[in-house]
């Protein structure tokens, strides 16, 4: 069996200067880069033949819907259980996402992305979670619409690939417009818009972003991110003129 | 009564955990969500085909009591009826709730829910989000739980583990003790109550559709502390997923509810392309066996005939334990729109796009029926008592269960899209009780004894350095594999004793091993390793109630397939037979004549088979082995009888 060579950056703790190793693997058929790294875990020698704490890193579901495990995967952000060595060029290396603090070696917190959540009210307001009949009528169409934006699996790949997006400003960012957009279309998550609106307003907001179009390339689950900025850029200018009317 | 607000510990944010938070939340209780990651990235998230509601949306006659009576027969009448109605009969309401929180199930021409087929019911039962229908509940809950945490009653403790329950000098739950994953510091909490919606154990085998937090451990721990698990044996293989090396990926039961066909070429050399194989050439085998239910008999029946077919027909894809489900009769935009998710899954593992090639696919594991033993307050319809404190309490007092982790509403065999409804319905239904549970308290948390809670951290904190000075030669994560390797090979499709006892020697030998391992990484900071090896002794102890409790029921029910014990249902039998015969049992003699030769004595050996066997496992750990006893399964509402599909 060939053996695959991976260079992983690590780093032991939150402010600690990072360092690379490289391991070598069996490579197995249809492996992807989480079975290679929990190969590490069952031998964690170096190259050199030096025994050190195996690599860590975020994984869950292994199929891409929980989001857990973005990484720099030669170079590129992308989901670690998705990406099969087959298609890489070795040796391949493995980096934490740049964008986002590191914790641990290929993991990093992705808290900002959840407190914007927050931020913008990505929620319904519903009355209860009583017997209270049921939901609003809706075209196919629609829900259909609404339900690629549901997808996104907060992992963090357009930030990392956004331009506009850094470590330390306030950016929101395409995933959490996206947010908005889906919240807004919803016949009752509607009836909030204005709140939403006007969190993603101001510093931070929409306005700041660039347009350079790379968060809907990395996406993995195809959402149309720059359908979404748009839309909410449009919803945010009448918002505005509103605002200055009605205050 | 206390006058301060009731707070529980709810562990797990799957779609159990959230639904509980939400309802006490609203109840204004406090909660606190304790999750070993980000909570939006729980095991909820990979179901895939849907849920069940007998909504009769396509007119078709549905009912909640029809859905009820196809999750009992399903499950092979092992499941407690109340509980089981009870959720049934919640199930519109449910599905009108997410629908309201804005899960974007898919819909009619009118703008209505839509429903789709699943397997071991005849009706349109499955209302979906295309093919990601978990992670799109997960996420409504997790809104509505962020929304409780925006207003300050819910509070989430993130990248932190459950190590216990504190227990004070009466044995009653005070509190638990939690393991912050990043700092590496063991601390108690204190609450009124705790909630283990901990999910299911398939790391226990190492590889199956599970997630990788899906190892048991909170469960097993509670088994650790004195609590009942129950009907352990009672494994879910699912028919289909894709074969892999970390993995074994779900492809969903919805795309057999959308016409998915399973076949394999009639003659086992032929090697040709399968589009190139003629349909005279096909081997239908689940449509020619089960001409009524089709490819969509329950998941126990399936994955025993694809393992059938090929292991002892030799019928497999080129020789290979795999068998086609097939899509590729369907359009690729009604694909894309009901089951996109699924057919992306298979194209980006694979290489193969499903709506051009017939998927290869083979059972794996994926569902626990068992779980921690959970009580319930029936009322006098047949039905719940929503205020009862008894609902979900596990045999610990104060300590209860929910989804997954608990064991009574899947019996020995779960329906597909039952799991989802199965977890919110727990979820809500506890609260009330929950909150009665509280008021019937004789002494308040605050009235505990400090030391219980610091000897109960203590007791972990050394627990937790002894597993860092663990310096010995066994590599936790092979050993891991290793054991998972024998349930695979072992406790698995088909069982026989002679198998399951050596599987039980072979996982003793396990645990002696495991004094022997090494921890890895002995660091302070953000260090799995000790919390892994920690989990390994809990799976191995899992695998203990599993094989033990599969060795010792000597029958053929549901999941649990023994062919030694196989009582060989005559193949013109008919159910209603076996209710015709109780019932002149009842009033008098038996009519010999009345029955076609053979079935009498089916009837009496499934009769005394019954008696014996119709009972819930319980085990309970005493000298470091599972103790198993039997006790008596609710059947007051449909008299338990054989199962036919066909």
């Amino acid at each position: 069996m060939n053996n695959l060579t991976l260079k992983i950056k690590r780093q032991d703790k939150p402010g600690f200067s990072s360092y690379w190793q490289t391991f070598k693997v069996p490579h197995k058929p249809f492996a992807n880069i989480i079975s290679c790294l929990m190969e590490i875990q069952k031998s964690p020698k170096t190259l050199s033949g030096e025994t050190v704490s195996p690599v860590t890193w975020d994984s869950n579901c292994l199929e891409e819907v929980c989001g857990s495990c973005t990484m720099l995967i030669n170079g590129r952000v992308q989901q670690a259980c998705t990406t099969l060595v087959d298609n890489l060029e070795s040796p391949i290396t493995l980096e934490p996402m740049s964008k986002f603090p590191v914790i641990r070696d290929l993991q990093v917190s992705r808290e900002r992305m959840f407190k914007n959540l927050k931020k913008v009210k990505a929620w319904i307001d519903i009355d209860g979670s009583h017997d209270i009949g049921e939901g609003p009528i809706m075209r196919d169409q629609d829900r259909a619409k609404r339900y690629v934006m549901s997808e996104c699996m907060t992992c963090g790949c357009c930030l990392e690939a956004c331009p506009q997006f850094t470590i330390d400003n306030s950016f929101l960012g395409a995933s959490t417009f996206n947010q908005v957009r889906l919240f807004n279309l919803h016949p009752t998550g509607e009836m909030k818009k204005e709140d939403r609106l006007n969190a993603v307003m101001g510093e931070g907001g929409i306005t700041d972003c660039g347009n350079a179009q790379v968060c809907i390339e990395v996406c993995p689950k195809n959402i149309p991110l720059t359908e979404s900025i748009a839309d909410i850029s449009r919803q945010t200018t009448w918002q505005a003129l509103k605002n200055l009317f009605t205050k | 009564m206390m006058n301060r607000k009731k707070k529980i510990i709810v562990i797990g944010g799957g779609l159990a955990g959230l639904a509980l938070a939400m309802k006490f939340c609203e109840r204004k209780g406090e909660v606190t969500i304790v999750s070993y990651q980000s909570l939006k990235r729980s095991h909820s998230v990979c179901a895939q085909g849907g849920i069940n509601a007998a909504i009769d949306a396509k007119n078709e006659g549905d009912t909640p009591e029809k859905h009820f009576y196809d999750t009992i027969k399903g499950g092979d009448f092992l499941a407690h009826q109340p509980l089981v109605r009870d959720m049934c009969y919640q199930a519109p309401v449910i599905i009108h709730l997410m629908d309201r929180m804005g899960v974007a199930f898919n819909r009619t021409g009118e703008g209505h829910l839509d429903f789709r087929r699943f397997g071991g019911t005849l009706y349109n039962r499955t209302a979906f989000a295309g093919a990601t229908t978990g992670q799109q509940l997960v996420y409504a809950l997790d809104e509505q739980v962020r929304r409780h945490e925006h207003d300050g009653s819910a509070k989430t403790l993130e990248w932190h583990e459950y190590l216990g329950a504190v227990l004070d000098s009466e044995g009653i739950c005070r509190g638990a003790v939690i393991h912050d994953l990043r700092t590496d510091e063991i601390y108690t909490l204190e609450a009124d109550a705790v909630v283990l919606a901990t999910g299911g154990p398939g790391q226990v085998y190492a590889r199956s559709t599970n997630s990788v937090v899906n190892t048991g451990a909170a469960a097993t721990t509670a088994y650790l502390q004195g609590a009942k698990y129950a009907n352990g044996e009672f494994i879910q293989i699912h028919p289909t997923a894709i074969p892999g090396q970390d993995k074994l990926r779900l492809m969903s039961e919805s795309a057999r509810g959308e016409g998915g066909r399973i076949w394999v070429p009639r003659d086992a050399n032929d090697s040709r392309d399968p589009k190139k194989i003629p349909e005279s050439e096909r081997y239908y085998f689940l449509e020619e066996k089960y001409p009524l239910f089709k490819n969509l008999v329950p998941r126990d029946v399936a994955s025993r005939e694809i393992y059938d077919i090929v292991y002892n027909k030799n019928l497999g894809v080129s020789g290979d334990p795999m068998v086609y489900l097939d899509l590729t009769h369907k359009s690729k935009k009604f694909l894309d729109n009901r089951l996109g998710g699924i057919m992306d899954i298979y194209t980006k593992f694979t290489g193969v796009d499903p709506r051009e090639t017939p998927m290869k696919i083979f059972p794996a594991v994926h569902y626990s029926m068992g779980g921690l033993w959970t009580d319930y307050g029936p009322d006098n319809n047949g039905l719940i008592d929503h205020g009862s404190p008894r609902n979900q309490m596990t045999s610990i007092q104060g300590l209860f269960a929910a989804g997954e982790a608990d064991y009574q509403y899947h019996g020995a065999n779960r329906l597909g899209a039952n799991s989802l409804l199965s977890c919110i319905y727990t979820g809500l239904m506890m609260a009330r009780g929950i909150m009665n549970y509280t008021d019937s308290l004789e002494k308040s948390v605050e009235d505990i004894s400090s030391t219980i809670f610091d000897d109960t951290r203590s007791h972990w904190q050394n627990k937790f350095k002894e597993i860092k000075r663990m310096n010995g030669s066994e590599n936790p994560h092979k050993l891991h594999h290793e054991l998972g390797d024998i349930m695979l090979a072992n406790v698995l499709i088909v069982r026989d004793n002679k198998s399951l006892e050596n599987a039980f020697h072979k996982i003793n030998d396990i645990e002696t091993r495991f004094k022997d391992i090494q921890c890895l990484d002995t660091n302070d900071w953000a260090n799995p390793s000790p919390s892994f090896i920690n989990q390994l002794y809990c799976m191995i102890h899992l695998s203990k109630i599993i094989t033990k409790g599969a060795l010792m029921r000597d029958e053929f029910r549901g999941s649990h397939y023994k062919p030694d014990f196989d009582m060989n249902q005559p193949k013109d039998f008919d159910p209603h037979e076996y209710i015709e015969y109780l019932e002149q049992k009842q009033y008098g003699e038996v009519d010999i004549a009345k029955f076609p030769t053979g079935h009498l004595d089916y009837m009496k050996q499934f009769e005394a088979n019954n008696e014996k066997w119709l009972k819930t496992t319980v085990a309970q750990y005493k000298d470091n082995q599972p103790d198993i006893t039997y006790e008596e399964v609710n059947t007051s509402l449909v008299t338990p009888r054989p199962r036919k599909y066909d």
